[in-house]
């Protein structure tokens, strides 16, 4: 898969228009896992533009995400970060052998005040 | 039927080199109603122009097809040629056989048969011809400027100047509008109130110039030269020409917590006010809402202590008729609301301040006497962060602010940020950017002075979060070169707002068919040409109403708008289009389809009396010949054809068809 | 060259301020184009009313183009709108007659775009001449 390839799959997959972006930050500002990811929101935009994909697959900043859509919320320009990140998480998922959870890591993150469905969820989000 | 001459030009080898001339001449020598034809080499030269005036004058000829370059060229030359013959002018016609035939066409004989197709269209036009005058109307030679700012203000004292009678609506109690309320101009940091107030005394003086403060206009009817002007003297329980502006009745008004409008509601003023020292005209005013005696009747004390006996309490709103010759729109801007901005807590702490609540803080005549304290418990700030391009350069689906750059506010925070740090060097300012955009003379070494002399301390980026915790705000923002994210524990938050026109201007546009953008700013006639006219004949504009201006743009705007005015007052009657729409009575069935398509609105109704109708009376369309700029919407739209345009008639146009399709 | 060759006939209605302006430019630009299309200048594309265009199609034209001044640009602020308008509706009910859509056209044309004039024309011809002969709506009283 080439670098193009993907770029245009993820624009598609979220709906997002990276060329909307005015480079304000705004989104980044707001973001409360800013400080546990390697791409801030605002490098994720620019970077999937760019078509620098592979590095954000890599990345651990995919899993930082909490989807709390703040950036969505701030964003003056309507581009909406989180969407991205999403479809790129999407995107590393749905490679061979790329599950970020399974059944065995379950025990381990089993908290007993956690509701179920975050479970329900988490599976949901992070595996094939 | 006319007495037609055809006048063939060759433009030297231009016509000639592709179009055998000749033949076209012979050809259309043959066409019904030419009793003359001939060709010259250069038929706009003088003696091609006297070949012109000779053939009117030997053959008596009524009507004129010259066949040469564009008529967008030279209609106009043959226009006066034949008006100097003794011609109407109007019974000029031009086959345009130059630019749309022996310049794209390189074949001689598609590109004669072609010519003569043409000639033969305009000869079939001006055989329908009848000569036209263009209709005059006097002009009143009194302006009115709507809005009393200081573009208001500029426009007026240059209209006045020339020797015209101005008049200034002013909805505010005084005029000065938004700079009456600014501590310091940039770039060169002199004080508003300086430069402001003696222009202000200036329009109260000044022979020629009327104001009529705490007024709206309700009415506009009329046209260019003729405009017809309902204005609206709302009742401010104090007569005008006897109050003294003294003060005693304020200080005696025993309502004292009425919010401050021109501090921004950050203190209190009386029920009964002058908002502020320099008012022009200074004349206090009762705000209805809050005088007990208007309320209740219980109270009366400023009538007791005004000495001139000026309070009037059973005062009622005025309605005044005016005519003028020209509008000008000065209806400025105002800061939008920052309701939607839940992200800066502009409405959870009073310590978050949007810019121009900033410049009433640091004014000395403000609620503060000019100390910079945070409005909450009145400490001095240790730290200032200033967020630009707060609801500017917004998505218009975001629908929470503006799609368009403000303007004023990179160069306004840089002036607030240095004034900050000159009068209190302890202090540490912030200031949040996306771009920093200082187009302008002297703007961007005046921003360069923020940061390298006054130490701003300007961070790429943008705020995110604003948290009040305790007697502090917790600023998130991004730093976006030193790739951070920045928790700030800041004491005031200035909110650069984005500025938006008054609210009153749409309901103005309407009245003044004028047209206005999506953003409600008005639009100009033309971007770069037309740039202080409105599309609309007759009324102009003047500063933010148009677009976001800084105050030398607004100034230079204004002065331009008065050139303009002036102009059109300095002449004694107007010369129109004399293509113009007109309706034929016979035909009109009154249906109002005209009157809905007319951009101009130069379509109205009358009650007729009517012989085919046994004299009674039916409605009928008319045209005012001095709005309509003859576009033809109407006679399309018109389903009894009784509408048709001057010069372009249906008939003319269907007997062009007709020869070209022959 | 086929001597029966079709030669067609095109009506160009052009509004004053911009697409007479801009086929003008064409001229000053030597951008060619068929003799074929004849222009009839009119104040506002709005000034042209469907009868204009069905006594065009009536006396023998084999297509009609009408040229105005890009939407927003209209020198009376509004008119070219009223001809989208209107065209739209005469075109699918001359459609509906027989007259071939690519027969009728509302093309935009600034006082700028000499070159799309030029290149409009010369798309329009070709695909009129494709067309052959307007035998629908001709009125055969009036046969060239």
């Amino acid at each position: 898969m080439n670098n193009k390839y993907l770029r245009d799959e993820i624009i598609r997959q979220s709906g997002v228009d990276p060329k909307k972006c005015m480079k304000c930050g705004k989104c980044s500002a707001a973001c409360p896992a800013y400080d546990e990811m390697e791409y801030h929101p605002h490098q994720f935009v620019s970077m999937v533009d760019s078509g620098e994909i592979i590095p954000l697959l890599e990345s651990e900043s995919l899993y930082k995400c909490l989807s709390c859509f703040s950036c969505i919320d701030r964003c003056p320009r309507g581009v909406e970060p989180a969407k991205l990140v999403e479809a790129v998480r999407m995107c590393a998922i749905r490679r061979q052998g790329r599950n970020r959870m399974t059944a065995e890591n379950v025990p381990e993150i089993l908290d007993s005040d956690a509701p179920q469905q975050l479970l329900v969820s988490a599976f949901r989000k992070y595996s094939k | 039927m006319q007495r037609v001459g055809v006048f063939v030009c060759w433009c030297g080898s231009n016509i000639a080199g592709t179009i055998d001339v000749q033949a076209v001449s012979e050809a259309l020598k043959k066409e019904a109603g030419v009793v003359f034809s001939t060709n010259y080499q250069y038929m706009c030269s003088q003696a091609g122009q006297n070949i012109i005036i000779e053939a009117i004058k030997e053959h008596n000829l009524t009507g004129i097809v010259v066949c040469s370059c564009s008529p967008r060229m030279h209609e106009a030359t043959f226009r006066k040629t034949a008006a100097s013959a003794g011609l109407n002018p109007y019974m000029v016609e031009i086959a345009n056989i130059r630019e749309q035939c022996s310049w794209v066409h390189k074949d001689m004989m598609s590109g004669t048969e072609k010519a003569i197709i043409l000639g033969r269209a305009a000869i079939a036009k001006v055989n329908l011809n009848t000569p036209l005058t263009p209709g005059e109307t006097p002009v009143t030679k009194r302006a009115l400027v709507i809005g009393g700012g200081i573009a208001g203000i500029q426009t007026a004292l240059d209209i006045a100047d020339a020797g015209f009678p101005v008049d200034i609506v002013e909805a505010k109690p005084t005029i000065g509008g938004k700079m009456a309320q600014l501590d310091k101009t940039f770039p060169t940091l002199d004080c508003a109130a300086c430069i402001l107030t003696p222009k202000m005394v200036d329009v109260a003086q000044n022979e020629n110039i009327r104001i009529f403060s705490y007024s709206e206009v309700t009415g506009v009817k009329g046209f260019v030269g003729n405009f017809d002007v309902t204005i609206r003297k709302n009742a401010r329980y104090v007569k005008e020409d006897i109050c003294t502006g003294c003060g005693a009745c304020v200080e005696k008004c025993p309502m004292k917590k009425v919010p401050n409008e021109f501090n921004l509601g950050m203190d209190s003023r009386r029920a009964i006010y002058i908002p502020f020292a320099q008012a022009v005209p200074k004349v206090a005013t009762i705000d209805p809402n809050a005088c007990n005696m208007l309320k209740s009747g219980k109270c009366g004390i400023c009538a007791k202590v005004c000495a001139t006996g000026a309070i009037d309490y059973n005062q009622k709103e005025e309605y005044i008729q005016e005519k003028y010759g020209a509008i000008v729109v000065a209806t400025g801007f105002n800061p939008i609301s920052m309701e939607k901005f839940d992200e800066f807590a502009y409405s959870q702490s009073c310590d978050v301040i949007t810019s121009l609540e900033f410049e009433r803080l640091t004014n000395a005549a403000g609620p503060t006497s000019g100390h910079l304290v945070r409005p909450s418990d009145g400490k001095k700030p240790k730290t200032i962060v200033f967020v630009q391009c707060v609801g500017s350069r917004c998505d218009a689906y975001a629908q929470k602010g503006k799609e368009y750059c403000s303007k004023i506010c990179c160069m306004y925070t840089a002036k607030h940020a240095m004034l900050v740090r000159d009068k209190y060097p302890d202090t540490e300012v912030l200031v949040f950017y996306i771009d920093v955009r200082t187009p302008g003379k002297n703007f961007d070494e005046f921003y360069r002075r923020a940061t390298e002399e006054y130490g701003v301390k300007y961070i790429k980026g943008m705020v995110g979060k604003i948290i009040p915790n305790g007697d502090k705000l917790i600023v998130r923002g991004s730093d976006l070169i030193m790739d951070k994210q920045l928790n700030i524990e800041a004491d005031l938050v200035v909110l650069a707002a984005a500025i938006e026109p008054d609210k009153s201007a749409r309901n103005l546009a309407t009245m003044l068919t004028a047209s206005m953008d999506t953003n409600d700013f008005f639009t100009e006639a033309h971007p770069k040409l037309r740039p202080v006219e409105s599309p609309t004949a007759g009324v102009f504009l003047s500063g933010a109403c148009q677009g976001p201006k800084d105050i030398p743009e607004t100034v230079s705007q204004a002065g331009a708008a008065a050139a303009k005015v002036i102009g059109l007052l300095a002449k004694d009657r107007l010369t129109g289009n004399p293509c113009v729409a007109y309706s034929n009575e016979i035909m009109c069935n009154g249906c109002s389809s005209c009157e809905r398509v007319c951009p101009y609105r130069a379509i109205t109704y009358e009650e007729k009396e009517s012989h085919i109708n046994r004299g009674k009376l039916r409605r009928i369309a008319v045209v005012n010949p001095a709005v309509c700029q003859g576009c033809g919407a109407c006679t399309v739209a018109c389903p009894s054809g009784a509408m048709d345009l001057k010069g372009f008639a249906s008939s003319q146009i269907i007997a062009e068809v007709d020869a070209i399709c022959r | 060259m086929q001597i029966n060759e079709h030669k067609p006939l095109i009506v160009a209605f052009c509004c004053n301020w911009c697409s007479y302006a801009g086929a003008d430019l064409a001229g000053n630009n030597r951008l060619n184009y068929p003799a074929d299309v004849k222009i009839i200048r009119v104040p506002c594309s709005c000034r042209v009313n469907p009868i204009f265009v069905l006594r065009a199609f009536q006396r023998g034209a084999d297509g009609v183009i009408i040229c105005g001044c890009h939407p927003g640009d209209c020198h009376y602020t509004s008119g070219n709108y009223y001809t989208r308008r209107r065209m739209t509706l005469l075109f699918s009910m001359l459609d509906y007659l027989g007259i071939e859509r690519e027969r009728t056209r509302v093309e935009w044309v600034s006082a700028a775009e000499g070159a799309k004039f030029a290149d409009t024309m010369n798309e329009f011809v070709k695909k009129v001449t494709s067309l052959g002969e307007n035998k629908k709506l001709e009125d055969l009283r009036c046969k060239r």
